[in-house]
């Protein structure tokens, strides 16, 4: 009947968990080896790796914001048309700033993003508080805001893509960016900004500790004093201010509002997730999981069409990996179903 | 039944019953939580197989290969949790799994469904209502009825008034009446003794896996029967700490909760070990939870170690740990452990803030705070940082355990505290739960295993049907007086069960 021994002075570099965090690295280390041998040489260049780091971006900042969501055992549906949402309030936000001032000033971009953003979060803070309090499972509340979003969108464009006048936040998604010396796109930057305030969230804050026992066993978390609804509510908050920003990256990417944009594109994120090692059950997840996934999906995507492969060979591809990502991980822990 | 023996591992549930039914007559099988009832009826359902003895039915050796082979042969088994399809109607759920078609299409057999609706007495079900639209009771009724298709020869009823109410159970007496009509042999069990002694013939009771009585209810009476079901020596696992009571920590006032428990009131001081005893379903987990705020209660009042009053329906766990209430679960899977978290983060996730600065969590910290839990209650783990679930169930147990201790709350609420633990395990809890009280907690165990509460509590209650009675020194009470509160509801205070003490 000794104590548990324990190996004192070992540095642990994750000491919350470690399990489950190498198998999405190794899977895209693979696939980047596979299409550098198999593809033409245009994939192995400096300038193609950083279009694929600039291409992961918009689902990238989704997936960051789902990663709370599914690790809290939710799922949000609506991550697409709140890109959609984004894109339009951020470039009617940016028309009506610079229409009326005049000429706009530096700061009219930033203030058109942050409501774009805001408008994303409320949507998802009210799909939070329909499924933490009116206990509504998750899949149908944010299917509904699925719709409601996209028709909001569509409203407030008129239908149509709203056009805007030049700014600089149209240069965020530059695969050469501007000024030369930042090297990467000022999207990646905040891809990467984000990824590393997620990762401490989840692992070093009382917030991340009890998304993950919500998502673990809610009641545990309950019987132990956790403010289940709160904390559900401000997790698919976060989740919609992410899909915020992706949405501002979208609107760099396509220079406009388009309220059509990002159709499907929930599903994109999610596989990230989940590739990534989140689990639909919840309590399971990473950060750098899901950008990895998402950079996997942005992988196979370049190097299919860097070989000619037709579209639907990149779909059945990444059909397949999202598949075998989940069912590694069930080899790995039979214990969960 | 000859000699009928059944071992998990290595617990014995079944050591050698014999037992015999016989066509119209309804035989009452009773005993205490884990005397083997359960097991011994699982066996003769075919769920289970036996691993000696040997069982005949209607003069032939029975030996079923699954439950479809026990239907088949014509043993029925109703179970104490309903298995009816809450959407499909009355109809399709009689004839689940064995409707007859006709160039595929379903055929109907409303007028089997009405027959035998009617000689179980209740012609009123309509066979197309959905089962979702009927009550407790009637479901009931709809689960014989289904068993009844198949012309079972004997039927086994598990514990089937346990969720019903009083008007439901006397509808369901009639049903039994009727079954027993009808020249069916049907296997009652049940632990409320008086349920036994008014609709059964015969009754057998098992202790510790082993038929220790049986014969004729009408000459008998619920004490002795009573009495029947304990009757066992004390276990010399439980070491005597002293420790004196001192002031009120908890106190707790009329408590209702939406069906259990029904005005419950009791007091438990720093220092003192209360005991909550009773059988499965009067409403013992259901009080504690209560007054832990995990579920809503009706109406009452708590007054916590503060001194302060609060009204019982506005607790929630929160609160209650506020109050340094704290509670551990008695389903440790689904509630007590987030088993997928690692061992730390469930000893810390109650009192999570003490290791943290402006909302980040010190990994250092926390991590030797679990530490330190861990050695205490020799918790054997490799590290702190694996998943609660890769421990054994004792070890998991006193990870929920260590929980309670990090949080440090005044008052421990302990339901079921060694369910499905190991004897060794079991023994270091009783220990670990006396030298608490030495250190002034106050604490509450609930317990389906009356032993371990005569052996460590200071004080006992029982619960019957939502009731408790007086608390009172645990010499006052024997096994006996116990069980007959608990079976019965009747207090024995001044009747011949006295004990000298």
């Amino acid at each position: 009947m000794r104590p548990a021994r324990q190996p004192a002075g070992r540095f642990r570099f994750f000491p919350f968990r470690l399990r489950g965090g190498l198998g999405p690295v190794i899977g895209l280390v693979f696939v980047v080896l596979l299409f550098a041998v198999l593809g033409p040489a245009p994939f192995s260049s400096l300038y193609n790796a950083k279009t694929i780091v600039t291409q992961t971006v918009i689902v990238g900042i989704g997936a960051l914001g789902m990663t709370f969501v599914i690790v809290s055992g939710g799922i949000d549906l609506s991550v697409g048309s709140l890109v959609a949402l984004s894109t339009v309030v951020t470039a009617v936000a940016l028309n009506a700033l610079t229409g009326s001032g005049g000429a706009a000033g530096p700061a009219a971009p930033l203030l058109a993003a942050l409501a774009g953003i805001a408008v994303c979060a409320a949507c998802g803070f009210l799909s939070g508080l329909i499924t933490a309090r009116l206990r509504v499972v998750s899949f149908i509340v944010t299917l509904g805001m699925m719709q409601i979003a996209r028709g909001l969108a569509k409203w407030l464009g008129r239908e149509q893509t709203v056009m805007t006048p030049v700014n600089w936040l149209q240069k965020a998604m530059l695969v050469d960016p501007e000024p030369g010396w930042l090297l990467l796109a000022p999207g990646v930057w905040l891809m990467l900004g984000l990824l590393a305030l997620v990762a401490v969230v989840l692992k070093y804050t009382v917030f991340g500790r009890h998304v993950f026992a919500i998502g673990s066993n809610a009641q545990t978390a309950r019987l132990c004093g956790v403010n289940v609804p709160g904390r559900r509510i401000a997790v698919f908050a976060l989740g919609g201010a992410f899909a915020g920003m992706a949405g501002v990256m979208q609107y760099a990417n396509l220079t406009v509002g388009d309220p059509t944009a990002a159709a499907g594109m929930e599903l994109d994120v999610i596989a990230a997730v989940v590739i990534g090692g989140g689990s639909l059950s919840g309590g399971e997840g990473s950060a750098a999981g899901s950008i990895v996934g998402a950079l996997i999906m942005a992988v196979l995507r370049n190097g299919c069409n860097m070989l000619g492969a037709p579209n639907y060979v990149q779909e059945i591809l990444i059909g397949a990996i999202i598949v075998c990502a989940v069912l590694i991980d069930r080899l790995r822990n039979p214990r969960t179903v | 039944m000859r000699g009928v023996r059944k071992a998990f591992g290595a617990v014995r549930a079944l050591a050698g019953v014999d037992l015999a039914v016989c066509a119209g007559e309804v035989h009452g099988l009773i005993g205490e939580n884990g005397a083997g009832k359960s097991t011994l009826m699982k066996v003769l359902s075919g769920a289970h197989r036996p691993d000696a003895g040997e069982i005949a039915l209607g003069g032939r050796p029975y030996a079923p290969a699954g439950p479809a082979a026990a239907r088949a042969a014509g043993v029925a088994m109703i179970y104490q949790e309903l298995a009816l399809a809450p959407h499909l109607s009355v109809e399709e759920n009689i004839f689940l799994g064995r409707e007859r078609s006709r160039f595929g299409f379903r055929r109907r057999r409303r007028d089997a469904v009405r027959g035998v609706l009617a000689s179980l007495g209740h012609s009123e079900l309509d066979p197309d209502a959905p089962v979702s639209s009927l009550g407790i009771g009637l479901r009931q009724v709809v689960e014989i009825a289904r068993a009844l298709t198949a012309r079972p020869s004997v039927v086994i009823m598990d514990e089937p008034t346990s969720s019903l109410s009083a008007e439901d159970a006397e509808a369901l007496f009639a049903v039994v009446r009727r079954l027993r009509e009808r020249d069916l042999a049907v296997i009652y069990i049940s632990h409320f003794l008086e349920e036994v002694t008014r609709i059964c013939d015969v009754y057998t009771v098992l202790r510790d896996g082993r038929a220790v009585a049986s014969g004729r209810v009408a000459e008998t009476d619920t004490a002795a029967l009573a009495e029947k079901m304990v009757g066992r020596t004390l276990d010399e696992m439980y070491p005597r700490t002293p420790h004196t009571p001192g002031a009120p920590a908890l106190t707790v006032r009329a408590l209702r909760g939406a069906r259990l428990p029904a005005g419950v009131g009791f007091s438990v001081r720093r220092g003192e070990i209360l005991g909550i005893a009773g059988l499965v379903g009067a409403g013992r987990s259901e009080t504690v939870r209560a007054v832990f705020g995990l579920e809503r209660a009706a109406g009452g009042e708590l007054e916590g170690p503060g001194g302060r009053s609060v009204p019982a329906a506005a607790q929630t766990p929160r609160r209650a740990l506020a109050m340094r209430l704290d509670l551990l679960s008695e389903n440790r899977k689904t509630e007590g452990l987030a088993g997928g978290l690692s061992i730390s983060a469930n000893v810390t996730l109650s009192a999570l803030r003490r290791h943290t600065r402006a909302g980040f969590i010190r990994p250092g910290r926390e991590r030797r705070a679990a530490q330190r839990q861990c050695r205490a209650l020799g918790i054997r783990c490799r590290d702190v940082s694996d998943p609660a679930v890769s421990l054994s169930g004792g070890n998991q147990q006193k990870v929920a355990l260590a929980r309670l201790l990090h949080h440090g709350a005044d008052v421990l609420l302990l339901d079921e505290p060694t369910r499905g633990i190991d004897v060794g395990s079991k023994a270091e809890i009783y220990r670990l739960i006396r030298q608490l009280a030495a250190g002034g907690k106050a604490i509450v165990v609930v317990s389906s295993y009356l032993p371990e509460l005569l052996g460590i509590c200071d004080t006992l209650a029982v619960m019957h049907r939502g009731r408790m009675s007086a608390v009172r020194p645990v010499a006052a009470w024997s096994e006996q007086r116990v069980m007959l509160f608990a079976a019965s509801g009747r207090d024995a205070a001044d009747t011949r069960i006295r004990t000298g003490g």
